[in-house]
C-alpha cells in the first residue's frame, strides 16, 4: 500500500468494506423495531370468527365484531333486494363490487353478496370516507336517501346493497371474505 | 467546549448559513471529528463509546417494549409473556433489553476500573469523575426499577427487600422509615400501585442518565482524555484526530462487544436472569434463595456483612458514595498506576476484593461466607480511606516519560532532577 | 476476536475439568438432600440445537394423555401447535383436537347476558381442568398442580461448586451455550421416583422423589415404569418411562420457549456477520493506524 503518510487513504478497500458491512448490519437491525408494531400473532389468529344468524329476522340487521371492526349483517327484504338490483351499474359513483370474495367485479347486487345467500348483505360497517360508522342498523336510524345507510359525519348515502350513491365517500362499503357454513351460520375472515 | 482551535470550514453556502446561526456542524466537527485524542490510548478507552451504544440500545428497546407492556399487577407478567410469544420479534427485543442491562453494567464496571487504574479521576477531571458516579447511581436505580417490571417472583421480592432497606431509618426517627417505605409502595405492601409508579420512574430515569452523559462528555472534552501514561497532551505529535483514528478503534471494540452481547441474547437469553422470575409474583411465598442480579452482588454482600440493619444500609450506600471523594483521597504525585510500583498491588487486591464480594453476595449469608464478606468489605473501604492517601504519600513513583510521544516511541524516561519532574503530570498544564 | 479463536480448545479443556469435578457426586444423595442432576443430550441444546418435530409430537401426546388431567398449559394456544418450529400438526388435526378438548373455555356474556362454556377454537388457550387455584387445591388435597407453560424456564439446576471451580464452570456454560438446566431438572424429576430410603419420614399423601427439593412431592409418579402412553408406529420411538419423560420434557421446553428454532438460526447468521465485520474493522483500523506509531 502506497498511501499518503500524513493523510490515511479513506477509500482504502478494507476501510470501505468494513464501513459497508457495519452499515448493512446497522440497517438490518432496524427491521425488528419496525415489524414489532405490526399486528402480532395473537391478533392474526383472531382473523376469522363465526356467527349464528338464525335470530335475525327479515328486515333486521345485526352488527358483529371482526378484527376489532364492526361488520354489518342485514337480512334484506325482497323489496330491498329488488331496489338494489334495478340500479344500473353505470349510474354508480363506484362501479366495482369491493367484494373480497370476488375482487374486481362490477358492483351489481349479485356481486355484492354470495351466490345462494343473496338475502344476506355482509359488509364492514366503516364509511369509506374517513372511517365513521354509518347509521342504518336499527329501525330508528336515519337510512339516507337510498334506504340503506347514512354516514352522519360528512353525509354519505349508501343504498340497500351498501353502495355509495351520494356524498364524499369514494368507495362502496367493503365486503369482507366470508363463507356460509350452513344456512344460518357464517364465518367471516 | 474544549480549548483546541476550531478547524471547521463550512464547505457550502448552506453550511455557512447554518454556521452563522446554529453552529452544530462546527461543534460536531470540533468535538467528534477533529478532536485531539492521545495517540497512546489502549482498548480500555473504547468503553466510553460502547457505553453510549448501550444507553441508546436500552432506550430504543425500552421504548419499543413499553408499546406492549402493561404495568398492572394482573397483567404485567402476562404482557411480558405475550411480548416473548406473540409480538413480532418480541422475544428478540425483550432479550436485548434484559441482557442489555447486564452488558451495560459489564461495560460501566470496566470503564470505572480503567479510570481507577489510570487515575482518570485526578485533577482536572474531578467533576468528570463525579458525574460518572452519579451516572452509576442513576443506572443502578433504573436497573432496579426495571427489574420489578416483569412481575415475577424475583421482581416482587427484590422490590420488597430493597424498598424495606429504607425502614432501617426507623432506628433514627421512629416511624420515619416505615413512613418512607409506605410512601414508596403507595400502600401497606408492594402492590400493583407500586409497579405502576416504578414503571413511570423506570421510563423517566434513562433520560436523566442521558442528560448526565451529555455533561460527562462535555466535561471530558474540556479536560481532554486521560491516557495510559497519565501525561497531558503537550504537543501536536502527542495526539491524533478522533476521526478516523479513535473512531476506527472504537468501532472494532464495539463490534467485539456486540459479539458478546449477541452471544447472550441469541444463545443464552436466560443465563443472566433467574429461573424464579418465570413464576408470576406471589405475595404469599418468598423464593428460597433470593439474590439480586449479578451487578448488584458486591453491594449486596456489603449490606449483609454488617450485622446492624441501619449500618448495613449505610455501608452499602457509602460504598458508592465514597467513589465521589477519591479525587482528593489519592495523594500520589502521578496519575497512572503504571508508574506506581507499590500501589499497583493494592489496585489488583481491590479488584479481587470486588470480585470476591460479588461471589459472596451470591451465597447464603451464613458461616464462613459472612466472615469473608466482612474481610473484603473492610478492605473495600480501607483501600479508599487508608491505602490511597498513605501509599500515595510514601511511594516513590517510577520515572515518567517526557511526553506521550516519548512513551510511544520508547524513549527512555528523563533522568531524575532533569526535564519533567515526576509530579508534573498531576499538575494541570496548558499547552 | 481473540475470544472466539480460543473457544474450541478452551471449551474442551474446561469441559474436561468440570466433568472431573462433577462426577464425584453420588447418584442419589441421602434423605432430605437433592441428588445431583445429570446433563442430558437434548436435540435443542447448544448453538445449533433445534427441536425435533417428532419428539415434540410424542411429547404432546404424553402431555395430553398424562399431564393434562391435572396441569394446564394456558400460555400456549392451540394455534401454536400448528406454527413453525413447534410440533407442526396440521391445521385440521388441531381444530379437531380443540373441539374434543375436555376443558371448555368460559365465554360470554351471550345475548341473554349469561356466561357460557364453549368448545375451544384455534386462538384459545390450552385450558387445564380447574377453574382456579382454589378449586385445584380443594380437589388435590391442598397441592396445586402448576401451569406448565413456562415450567422448564422456571426451574433450573443449582450446582453447588466450590469457589475455585465456580469461574471455570461459569465459563464452560457460557462458551458451550448451556441453557437446558430446566429441561434436565424436569427429566430428573419425572424419572426420580424411588422407594424412600429407610428412616426417611414421608408425610401422608406424599411421594419420595430424589430430585425434588425436600424429596417429598405431592404429585404421584405420573409415568410408570414401561411408559404411560402408546406411541404410534411411525412416531419414531418406543414408549418407556425414560422416553416418555424425555419427550414430554422436550415438548414443555418448546412450550416455554417456542422461538428457539428461529432464535438459534438467526444466531448463526448474526455471529457470522459479527465475526466478519469485526475482522474487517480490525484490519481497517490497522490500515488507518499504520501511519502512526502507537
Amino acid at each position: 500500500m502506497t498511501a499518503d503518510v500524513e493523510e490515511p487513504n479513506r477509500r482504502d478497500i478494507v476501510v470501505v468494506a468494513a464501513s459497508a458491512f457495519a452499515a448493512v448490519g446497522a440497517a438490518s437491525l432496524i427491521w425488528p423495531f419496525v415489524h414489532q408494531m405490526n399486528p402480532d400473532a395473537g391478533a392474526q389468529a383472531l382473523a376469522s370468527a363465526e356467527f349464528d344468524l338464525s335470530p335475525v329476522q327479515e328486515g333486521q340487521a345485526i352488527t358483529v365484531m371482526w378484527r376489532g371492526k364492526p361488520v354489518f349483517i342485514r337480512h334484506r327484504t325482497a323489496a330491498e333486494i329488488e331496489t338494489a338490483k334495478n340500479v344500473p351499474v353505470e349510474e354508480l359513483p363506484d362501479p366495482l363490487s369491493r367484494n373480497e370474495n370476488q375482487p374486481g367485479t362490477p358492483a351489481t347486487d349479485a356481486n355484492r353478496t354470495l351466490e345462494g345467500h343473496e338475502k344476506w348483505l355482509v359488509m364492514v360497517g366503516i364509511c369509506t370516507h374517513l372511517g365513521c360508522i354509518p347509521k342504518g342498523q336499527t329501525l330508528a336510524d336515519a337510512k339516507g336517501d337510498f334506504g340503506g345507510w347514512f354516514c352522519p359525519c360528512h353525509g354519505s348515502h349508501y343504498d340497500t346493497a351498501g353502495r355509495i350513491r351520494k356524498g364524499p365517500a369514494p368507495r362502496n362499503l367493503d365486503i369482507p371474505p366470508y363463507t356460509f357454513l350452513s344456512d344460518t351460520k357464517i364465518r367471516i375472515g | 467546549m474544549s480549548n483546541h482551535a476550531s478547524t471547521y470550514e463550512p464547505k457550502s453556502a448552506t453550511a455557512k448559513w447554518w454556521d452563522e446561526r446554529l453552529p452544530v456542524p462546527r461543534m460536531m466537527h470540533d468535538q467528534f471529528v477533529d478532536f485531539p485524542t492521545p495517540r497512546n490510548l489502549n482498548y480500555l478507552w473504547t468503553f466510553g463509546g460502547i457505553l453510549t451504544f448501550c444507553l441508546v440500545a436500552q432506550l430504543v428497546t425500552g421504548i419499543v417494549l413499553a408499546m406492549h407492556y402493561v404495568p398492572s399487577a394482573d397483567d404485567a407478567f402476562n404482557s411480558v409473556d405475550h411480548i416473548r410469544r406473540d409480538v413480532n420479534y418480541g422475544w428478540l427485543l425483550q432479550s436485548l433489553h434484559a441482557t442489555g442491562s447486564s452488558m451495560f453494567f459489564l461495560a460501566v464496571y470496566i470503564h470505572t476500573f480503567r479510570g481507577l487504574y489510570y487515575g482518570s479521576y485526578r485533577a482536572p477531571r474531578e467533576i468528570l469523575w463525579i458525574l460518572g458516579v452519579f451516572i452509576l447511581l442513576a443506572m443502578m436505580a433504573t436497573a432496579f426499577l426495571g427489574y420489578s417490571l416483569p412481575w415475577g417472583q424475583m421482581s416482587f421480592w427484590a422490590v420488597t427487600v430493597i424498598t424495606n432497606l429504607f425502614s432501617s431509618l426507623d432506628a433514627v426517627i421512629p416511624g420515619m422509615g416505615t413512613g418512607i417505605v409506605e410512601w414508596l409502595w403507595g400502600g401497606y405492601a408492594v402492590s400493583g400501585t407500586t409497579l405502576n409508579r416504578f414503571f413511570s420512574l423506570h421510563y423517566l430515569l434513562p433520560f436523566v442518565i442521558f442528560g448526565l452523559v451529555i455533561l460527562h462528555i462535555w466535561a471530558l472534552h474540556v479536560a481532554g482524555q486521560n491516557n495510559p501514561t497519565g501525561l497531558n497532551i503537550k504537543t501536536k505529535s502527542d495526539s491524533v484526530p478522533m476521526y478516523p483514528y479513535a473512531v476506527a478503534k472504537d468501532a472494532v471494540a464495539l463490534f467485539a462487544f456486540v459479539f458478546v452481547f449477541a452471544w447472550f441474547v441469541l444463545f443464552l437469553p436466560d443465563y443472566l436472569g433467574h429461573a424464579d422470575n418465570f413464576i408470576e409474583a406471589n405475595p404469599l411465598v418468598t423464593p428460597p434463595h433470593i439474590v439480586p442480579e449479578w451487578y448488584f452482588l458486591p453491594f449486596y454482600a456489603i449490606l449483609r456483612a454488617i450485622p446492624d440493619k441501619l449500618g448495613g444500609v449505610i455501608a452499602m450506600f457509602a460504598a458508592i458514595a465514597i467513589l465521589a471523594f477519591i479525587p482528593w483521597l489519592d495523594r500520589s504525585p502521578v496519575r497512572s498506576t503504571k508508574y506506581r510500583p507499590i500501589y499497583k498491588w493494592f489496585f489488583w487486591l481491590f479488584l479481587f476484593s470486588c470480585l470476591a464480594l460479588g461471589y459472596l453476595g451470591s451465597k447464603p449469608a451464613e458461616g464462613i461466607y459472612v466472615f469473608w464478606a466482612r474481610i473484603f468489605t473492610a478492605y473495600y473501604f480501607a483501600h479508599f480511606l487508608l491505602v490511597m492517601p498513605i501509599v500515595g504519600s510514601i511511594e516513590t513513583p517510577r520515572k515518567l516519560p517526557g511526553s506521550i510521544t516519548d512513551a510511544v516511541l520508547g524513549k527512555s524516561p528523563v533522568r531524575a532532577g532533569g526535564g519533567v519532574p515526576a509530579g508534573a503530570a498531576a499538575a494541570p498544564e496548558d499547552r | 476476536m481473540t475470544a472466539y479463536r480460543t473457544v474450541v480448545p478452551l471449551r474442551s479443556a474446561l469441559a474436561a475439568l468440570a466433568t472431573l469435578v462433577c462426577t464425584g457426586a453420588p447418584a442419589i444423595a441421602a434423605g432430605g438432600e437433592v441428588a445431583h442432576i445429570d446433563r442430558h443430550e437434548w436435540s435443542f441444546a447448544g448453538f445449533g440445537g433445534q427441536y425435533d418435530r417428532n419428539q415434540l409430537r410424542r411429547g404432546f401426546q404424553v402431555y395430553k394423555e398424562v399431564c393434562a388431567s391435572c396441569h394446564a398449559l394456558e400460555r400456549v394456544k392451540f394455534r401454536n401447535l400448528v406454527q413453525k418450529g413447534g410440533p407442526e400438526f396440521d391445521d385440521e388435526a388441531v381444530k379437531a383436537l380443540a373441539a374434543e378438548w375436555p376443558n371448555q373455555i368460559s365465554d360470554g356474556p351471550n345475548d341473554e347476558g349469561a356466561m357460557f362454556e364453549r368448545v375451544p377454537k384455534l386462538s384459545d388457550k390450552i385450558k387445564g381442568p380447574y377453574k382456579n387455584e382454589q378449586e385445584a387445591r380443594s380437589i388435590q388435597n391442598g397441592a396445586y398442580p402448576p401451569d406448565l407453560s413456562l415450567i422448564t424456564r422456571a426451574r433450573s439446576v443449582h450446582n453447588e461448586a466450590s469457589w475455585y471451580i465456580h469461574v471455570p464452570m461459569m465459563m464452560r456454560d457460557i462458551l458451550t451455550g448451556y441453557a437446558e438446566g430446566g429441561a434436565d431438572y424436569m427429566y430428573a424429576l419425572l424419572t426420580g421416583y424411588k422407594e424412600a430410603p429407610e428412616g426417611f419420614h414421608l408425610a401422608e399423601g406424599m411421594n419420595y422423589n430424589a430430585y425434588f427439593p425436600g424429596n417429598q412431592i405431592a404429585m404421584i409418579q405420573p409415568i410408570p415404569e414401561g411408559g404411560a402412553v402408546e406411541y404410534q408406529e411411525n412416531a419414531g420411538a418406543k414408549s418407556s418411562l425414560e422416553q416418555n419423560a424425555k419427550d414430554v420434557t422436550a415438548f414443555l421446553a418448546w412450550a416455554a420457549d417456542p422461538s428457539l428454532n428461529e432464535r438459534k438460526q438467526l444466531g448463526w447468521t448474526v455471529m457470522l456477520y459479527l465475526i466478519i465485520t469485526t475482522l474487517l474493522l480490525y484490519f481497517a483500523k490497522k490500515r488507518i493506524w499504520s501511519r502512526v506509531k502507537h
